[in-house]
């Protein structure tokens, strides 16, 4: 009897797989929950994959003129500080948080938000923000940064992400 | 492991990533920077591949893409349109350092 090896394990061991693309979606405004797309799509352009950003709801803010360098770290609901929820709701808190944070990131050599957004733009990224969002809260292409690439649909973004893998933060 | 790079033994990594910068020479540069699609290290190839280099041979560590962009004097447009598969990787492995592990 002979029996075959499956492809997958025959392969030689140099035939190394890779990311080719990636499409990540950032629908939080909260300072935790934009930079982790932001570091995900800066990675991918520092590793030679070619990389989409779709901004929808909150996420929107991160490329928002009004609101991208006012994006905040959420002091109440969020379990993983480890703060009793009345001392979260204290005034201040969310920006004393946020600037211990920001404070930490810069040592670490991590951009704020709105210069993270250009350097990424940069790197050729595709920048863009989700139609039904910008419906939704009533804005339009002046009120988003100029590295803005386009407003572009649902049914667009999956058009744009095929044959790639999809992260949605 | 040992390769063989512009008929110079030298010491790398599985991904080709020389791991004794002091085994560094231009001709080696040329040749990985060849194999990894940048037929022509022009001046300003040399001059993020130098700052590279320089920074980690002052530091210790290779730096972010981010000082990059913002020190060795080439914007990060033009890195990447230099490096297309990713700058900092490039630069590093072109200038004949380890691979850098930061995230930014």
């Amino acid at each position: 009897m002979t029996t075959t090896m499956p492809d997958s394990i025959a392969a030689p061991a140099d035939a190394k797989e890779t990311i080719k693309k990636v499409s990540i979606i950032i629908s939080k405004g909260s300072l935790e929950g934009v930079y982790p797309g932001l570091i995900m799509a800066n990675g991918a352009r520092m590793e030679g994959i070619e990389a989409n950003v779709f901004f929808t709801f909150f996420g929107m803010d991160a490329i928002t003129k009004k609101k991208q360098d006012k994006i905040k770290v959420a002091t109440v609901g969020n379990p993983g500080l480890h703060m009793a929820t009345w001392l979260g709701g204290v005034p201040g808190m969310s920006s004393f948080v946020t600037h211990m944070m920001k404070k930490k990131m810069e040592e670490l050599d991590i951009p704020p938000i709105p210069e993270f957004v250009e350097m990424i733009a940069d790197t050729g990224a595709g920048m863009y923000a989700c139609k039904a969002s910008v419906d939704m809260f009533d804005l339009s292409k002046e009120d988003f940064i100029d590295n803005i690439t386009d407003i572009i649909t649902v049914g667009e973004f999956y058009d744009m992400a095929a044959g790639g893998h999809i992260i949605f933060t | 492991m040992t390769a063989t790079i512009a008929g110079v033994a030298v010491e790398v990594d599985n991904e080709g990533f020389l791991q004794k910068p002091e085994q560094w020479t231009k001709e080696i540069a040329a040749e990985i920077a060849r194999e990894n699609g940048v037929a022509d290290l022009t001046d300003r190839h040399w001059q993020v591949v130098e700052y590279m280099r320089n920074q980690y041979l002052e530091t210790g560590n290779a730096p972010s893409i981010r000082s990059l962009g913002k020190e060795s004097g080439v914007p990060i447009k033009e890195l990447y349109q230099l490096f297309p598969k990713g700058p900092a990787k490039l630069a590093a492995k072109i200038g004949g350092i380890p691979k850098p592990r930061g995230c930014i």
